[in-house]
């Protein structure tokens, strides 16, 4: 496999308090490439997601061990700030999440929180945001009408532009269509294939027409533990293991 | 489709809703009884000089509430206005912070007990902590009193209604990096708000019938005064007073003061309501 790696996960062990939801995973997530995971429920996907920003610190009795490298540091040592962490790698989630504010303060909400921008800067920031997730000229209108209002897909792509406000270098994507319609969902992964010419990819999906579609690499998992890694085409052509071949066709799942 | 079994279930569904409709038409009627009671004695106090003059003395004609009306908008607003922040945040701080931890455990069943400790003993305490010691009843023992009433209610509101904000929005605040008090404060309870100022509104409909904590606290005053520092003329004391008094003239203000109290939080209740449901269909 070529390509640099932004993040490179090994010998990755997570627990639920005593009960073990990652077993030895190691992977590398390649940059400005899709990683799409995949497997039946229950099976880490999220779990592994949820430890490349840290997420599982808000629980109490959620624990990480092993190694995730980037930019030559293990974020899971204990002196990493994890709020630099989020701002770089950012998250989106199954459901959309739009904050209860304005479409414009939706994303301007991360923006302040790490950059003092001037009113007219940050005016371009919104727009260039939105024009990223594809979402500017369906909202350009009613910036200030509450991100609420906005319909499921758009409130997506919202969330994705909230994302990509803040300049991450990676972005989490757990799920991001299961909630939407197949209109929304297929706008959703021409972004996906837009957003990796500037931004490394991962993206956790139950859908495996989304993973063959969208992903360059894939990682198929069970029970915690990574089945196989490697090239999408070829994990979906030429699985070389039986079990990930029995979960592609659909015989186990 | 009538097998037994749907036939039981129609039963069951029948006889369950006629039982609702009676305990809501008990719970209505009691209401429509106390309202109209209300009314008809009420109405006839309801005039300008009610709002214009201060109460009377004994055996003099006429007279009004004004200066029990000020005196219950000082005592009602002040302690809104001490009660609003320090609720609001000990509630984030119970759902944010706290969550499961001893102290927060603590905290909740402390503020249970304040809910519903007699409020009688609440005017008691702010008496002997601060009354006895000044050796003056005021404006201020009186919205102390009022506000310890209050608290809790705010306090219990605003952590049950954060509670109710989906861990996905939360979490969405967290992943872009942003620090833990500004996922409360600009994310968690603005999610809330029209929740939250419901229980603000409660609060000051609660404490604006309360009598028992201002008798030893505010007590009363026949004349105007603005001064918190000094005894201050309440609606509440004035119609505990003036109900069993033996002036026409005073039963007739207090059957008005009752009426202006109970349309008041009526009015704070229905706008609570409404500005609750605005939120949840938006």
């Amino acid at each position: 496999m070529t390509g640099k790696a932004t993040l490179e996960i090994s010998n990755l062990n997570f627990f639920y308090g005593s009960f073990q939801g990652l077993k030895n995973v190691s992977l590398n997530i390649y940059e400005k490439k899709v990683t799409a995971f995949i497997g039946p429920s229950g099976c880490g996907k999220s779990t592994l997601l949820r430890t490349l920003n840290r997420m599982y610190d808000l629980y109490p009795g959620q624990r990480a061990e092993g190694r995730i490298i980037y930019n030559g540091r293990n974020i899971l040592e204990s002196g990493q700030d994890v709020n630099v962490l989020r701002a770089k790698v950012g998250m989106v989630f199954q459901k959309p999440t739009p904050f209860p504010m304005s479409v414009y303060d939706n994303i301007a909400f991360g923006v302040r929180l790490y950059e003092n921008l001037s009113r007219g800067e940050m005016d371009e920031r919104v727009e260039w945001a939105l024009k990223k997730a594809a979402l500017w000229t369906e909202v350009k209108d009613k910036l200030q009408k509450s991100g609420l209002s906005l319909s499921g897909g758009q409130q997506q792509r919202l969330c994705i532009a909230r994302s990509v406000a803040v300049k991450p270098d990676v972005l989490l994507l757990d799920e991001p269509t299961s909630a939407l319609d197949p209109i929304s969902t297929a706008k959703i992964e021409e972004l996906i294939a837009e957003l990796k010419e500037d931004y490394t990819i991962t993206i956790v999906t139950h859908n495996m027409q989304q993973a063959a579609r969208c992903s360059d690499y894939t990682a198929y998992m069970y029970l915690g533990e990574l089945v196989e890694f490697g090239e999408t085409d070829q994990i979906f052509m030429n699985p070389g293991k039986k079990e990930t071949q029995d979960y592609i066709t659909g015989r186990f799942g | 489709m009538m097998n037994p079994v749907y036939r039981r279930r129609l039963l069951q569904h029948r006889v369950g809703i006629a039982l609702s409709i009676f305990a809501m038409a008990i719970g209505l009627f009691f209401l429509g009884w106390i309202l109209f009671t209300l009314l008809i004695k009420g109405f006839g106090a309801l005039s300008l000089a009610m709002f214009a003059e201060s109460t009377p003395a004994p055996g003099s004609e006429g007279g009004g509430l004004m200066n029990a009306i000020v005196g219950s908008l000082l005592m009602v607003g002040a302690s809104t206005l001490i009660s609003t922040p320090i609720g609001i945040l000990a509630g984030v701080y119970l759902a944010e912070y706290g969550e499961e931890s001893w102290l927060a455990q603590t905290t909740r069943f402390v503020t249970d007990i304040m809910l519903s400790a007699p409020s009688i003993v609440i005017g008691l305490f702010v008496y002997a902590i601060y009354v006895a010691n000044v050796h003056h009843f005021s404006g201020w023992a009186g919205t102390f009193a009022i506000s310890l009433i209050a608290i809790p209610v705010v306090v219990r509101t605003t952590d049950n209604m954060l509670k109710l904000v989906p861990s996905s929005l939360r979490e969405a605040a967290f992943a872009l990096g942003a620090p833990r008090w500004k996922v409360a404060l600009l994310v968690r309870l603005r999610a809330v708000k029209a929740g939250v100022v419901t229980g603000v509104l409660l609060a000051v409909a609660r404490i604006s019938g309360e009598t028992a904590p201002l008798l030893f606290t505010a007590l009363n005053n026949q004349f105007f005064s603005a001064d918190m520092n000094a005894p201050m003329a309440n609606l509440p004391v004035v119609i505990f007073q003036f109900a069993m008094s033996p002036y026409d003239n005073w039963r007739s203000l207090a059957w008005g003061g009752a009426l202006l109290i109970t349309f008041s939080v009526l009015l704070l209740n229905i706008l609570s309501r409404t500005l609750f449901r605005q939120k949840v269909t938006s």
